[in-house]
């Protein structure tokens, strides 16, 4: 009898059960969307934060000091330490490899520019464009054309292999040079193979392919300092810490959290004498900013869920409350409270499951759709967000419908049949 | 004895013939509220979240970009100036810099030279002025910041060291023990003591930095470099930068792309999420007031059949309901916004440490976005059922 009851209410009121399934599914698939953009948004953030440069930098560890302004170095070019060009590979090696999107090593030599009969010193920045790498078996690209994004060429990037050179946009209106032509230096004649726009100091510098920057500086396999750009977690307290005074446990947490200061720790570790740290100007501002838009899609999306819930009680009430006659009937017919609140929440539970279910799916396309057209790539719900969505969906619905369940219960029937109230 | 009465009817008759039928009408919306509170309120209160909400996510769409922006300048500057073709800047650019701006942004002067230290070592010493890099460059992890000497000590100074800033690579290098020690830049000594240390993982651990009086007293060098932190909108920097390169015709006016592009790309990502996430949650907010009006309305019609029976045309019916709804609206929007407003700044001062100002350029659309949904919301059930017989209604089938 219960059973036929929760049926033919769902067979003959279609229309109204329909309008409060839409509720139900409405509310499940908005709270499902901000749900799942909320968890991802760090990572979405992360990734755009990352297109600021690299955050961490690897340095020899016995260098001499550097002697450099604005990007014109000063130092004598085989003067101080090296890192090897063979450990590179090993960076994503470490633990945290997955959160390395990309490094480019970074080799500066001063070398004789021959223009117009006079001789000048210019810097040529030896480096990684997207150089193919790879880690045990391991395969990646990287190289400043990942690390550094805001760097523009106009006409090609040069191969990784190739003898090609960038020429930088003051230097190049300096000797009057354009993409296509050559250019004199360290007795080599190289070809322009664009010309490179960064605003920074490689503007007035010359940018070629690593190993033509050893082979002219004669110091094959070498590397001045590395640029890595890693996802890092926002610095808390437990970061600042040295890790040579923490103990067994909390030496491990540290270890395994991605801060800036414990992957530059592995980055140390994986290459021989080399130091890491990080570049403070973007490793600390990340993080904050990262925090403010958490913090922010974060108490949006408990308004969202707070909306929601409105939404699918505020129809449930109403669903019920225009139901008062058939609970009259009921009464009148000898049915006691709980058996009558016993079917309507039954058919919460059906409604909440049924609407939970749908507005799950819809939730994901819409997840789907807004990680797609605000940050071209996908966001993941993770499945075991189904369960938890229905159960909060059953939840809210009983809740808002509670209330009415018990005022339509309590009721007189003869009121509510007569239809006054 | 009924001569009178009926005199007193006739002018009560007369008086209500005269009284503007809006009294009626009015005393109608006031008692149908107040006999139906419970459902009145509820339908207020429906109306008053989704308003809040709604007001809530506007404001905080419109001045997010602000308050990221803010958070954004913490990078430091997007707009050096640098002499044309590596010349010093003329005096009194530092000045100009500073009117350019009007307050709207930080600019930081750097003069940098390479002295050698006591063994012939060259090492980058740069002049700089303390108090504006403190707030340029807010990333510097420095252990205590050089104060400047008065005049009147300055003979000390010379005696005891100027005090300076000294990276910490560099420290390591020049001054392992933190002693004073001598530096000479053209054959010109010049003892300074470390007062800090400063670190920040980039050129600037290399390097030694002191008060820009002492670096221009001891190498006669003016600077070379200003760097700016213009605040606003990506607009407004570029009209601080086209101000600052009339301002100052000797220097050429680089933007730093590097800070610009990313903070753009970070700022647009972030407001396209939020617009999302506000027209998912006003949706939400007017299809719950959807609902609960339509209940209300529906829930009406006893009054609804009871005018009619009493001969009320449809357009009266109408412009009843419509009105009703109408000023559901309107009070559920005032009410809502006030809420709203004290939502937006709670969550601005919960997540960037700064309420968000309230914008009352948002109140005529929600209002007018309220309105348009109780209206909606009053329309379906009413049409729904002027089809039905008011006998039918007043039987209660």
């Amino acid at each position: 009898m219960f059973a036929r009851l929760v049926y033919e209410s769902f067979r003959r009121q279609k229309r109204r059960k329909l309008l409060a399934g839409a509720a139900i599914t409405l509310g499940v698939t908005v709270a499902t969307a901000m749900i799942a953009v909320a968890t991802d948004i760090g990572d979405k953030i992360n990734r755009e934060l990352r297109t600021i440069g690299a955050n961490l930098i690897v340095t020899p560890q016995e260098d001499t000091l550097d002697v450099e302004i604005g990007g014109v170095n000063l130092k004598p070019p085989s003067d101080g330490a090296f890192l090897n060009e063979a450990d590179l590979p090993k960076i994503k090696g470490t633990f945290w490899h997955n959160n390395i999107t990309g490094f480019a090593p970074m080799l500066p030599v001063t070398v004789a520019l021959d223009h117009d009969g006079a001789r000048q010193g210019v810097t040529l920045l030896g480096t990684y464009f997207a150089k193919q790498l790879a880690f045990g078996k391991d395969e990646f690209t990287t190289g400043v054309r990942t690390t550094d994004p805001w760097w523009r060429v106009s006409g090609a990037w040069p191969g990784d292999n190739s003898r090609d050179v960038l020429l930088g946009e003051r230097l190049a209106a300096r000797l009057g040079k354009k993409t296509g032509d050559e250019v004199t230096l360290a007795g080599r004649s190289l070809r322009v193979s664009g010309i490179l726009s960064t605003g920074g100091p490689e503007d007035d510098e010359i940018v070629a392919p690593l190993a033509l920057a050893q082979e002219i500086l004669g110091k094959p396999g070498a590397v001045r300092r590395v640029y890595v750009s890693a996802l890092t977690k926002p610095e808390d307290a437990l970061a600042r810490r040295d890790p040579k005074t923490l103990s067994g446990p909390i030496y491990d947490r540290w270890y395994c959290s991605p801060y800036p200061q414990s992957i530059a720790y592995q980055l140390a570790e994986a290459i021989p004498h080399s130091h890491a740290e990080q570049i403070r100007q973007v490793a600390q501002n990340e993080g904050a900013v990262l925090t403010r838009i958490e913090g922010l899609i974060f108490l949006i999306t408990l308004a969202a869920l707070f909306a929601s819930a409105l939404a699918v009680s505020a129809a449930m009430a109403t669903a019920i409350f225009e139901r008062r006659a058939e609970v009259g009937l009921m009464k009148a017919l000898g049915a006691g409270k709980v058996a009558i609140a016993a079917i309507f929440f039954a058919e919460a539970t059906l409604l909440a499951l049924l609407g939970g279910v749908v507005g799950f799916g819809a939730g994901t396309v819409l997840a789907h759709q807004i990680g797609h057209s605000i940050f071209n790539s996908q966001i993941s719900i993770p499945p075991v967000l189904l369960p938890v969505i229905l159960a909060i969906a059953v939840v809210v619905t009983f809740a808002g419908s509670a209330a009415a369940i018990r005022r339509a219960v309590e009721l007189d029937p003869v009121f509510a049949l007569r239809g006054e109230l | 004895m009924t001569v009178p009465r009926s005199d007193s009817a006739r002018e009560l008759a007369a008086k209500r013939a005269q009284r503007a039928p809006t009294s009626m009408f009015l005393r109608m919306l006031v008692r149908a509220a107040i006999l139906r509170r419970g459902r009145a309120a509820s339908a207020l209160f429906a109306m008053v979240v989704a308003a809040a909400v709604a007001t809530a996510m506007l404001n905080l769409y419109v001045d997010v970009q602000a308050k990221l922006q803010r958070e954004f300048r913490n990078y430091g500057a997007n707009i050096v100036l640098v002499g044309k073709d590596g010349t010093s800047l003329p005096a009194g650019t530092l000045e100009r810099v500073d009117s350019a701006l009007a307050g709207r942004g930080v600019a930081a002067p750097f003069g940098m030279i390479v002295a050698s230290t006591g063994d012939g070592q060259p090492i980058v010493v740069a002049g700089t002025d303390f108090d504006r890099v403190r707030q340029l460059d807010r990333w510097w992890s420095v252990s205590s910041w050089p104060t400047e000497v008065p005049s009147s000590r300055a003979e000390d100074a010379r005696e005891m060291g100027h005090p300076v800033l000294v990276g910490v690579r560099a420290l390591a290098a020049v001054a392992p023990r933190n002693q004073t020690f001598d530096l000479s830049f053209h054959g010109r000594p010049l003892r300074v003591a470390p007062a800090g240390t400063v670190q920040t993982g980039a050129a600037e651990d290399s390097r030694i930095y002191i008060s820009l009086a002492d670096f221009v007293a001891w190498t006669g060098v003016q600077p070379s470099t200003i760097e700016v932190a213009a605040s606003g909108s990506p607009e407004e920097v570029s009209a601080v930068m086209n101000r600052l390169a009339q301002a100052v015709p000797a220097a050429e006016v680089r933007p730093v792309r590097q800070i610009m592009e990313g903070e753009a790309r970070v700022l647009g990502k972030t407001r396209s999420t939020l617009l999302a996430a506000a027209v998912l949650i006003i949706l939400t907010s007017a299809l719950c007031v959807l609902s609960t009006l339509m209940g209300w309305v529906f829930d009406r019609r006893r009054d609804f059949a009871i005018m009619k029976a009493l001969g009320a045309s449809g357009r009266l019916l109408n412009g009843f309901f419509a009105a009703e709804a109408a000023a559901l609206g309107a009070a559920g929007a005032l009410l809502g916004f006030l809420v709203g407003i004290g939502l937006a700044a709670w969550i601005g001062r919960a997540n960037f440490h700064a309420p968000v100002a309230p914008r009352f350029s948002v109140l005529p659309v929600v209002l007018a976005g309220s309105i348009i949904v109780t209206l909606l919301a009053a329309i379906v059930p009413i049409s729904l059922l002027r089809r039905v017989q008011p006998a039918v209604i007043l039987r209660g089938e």
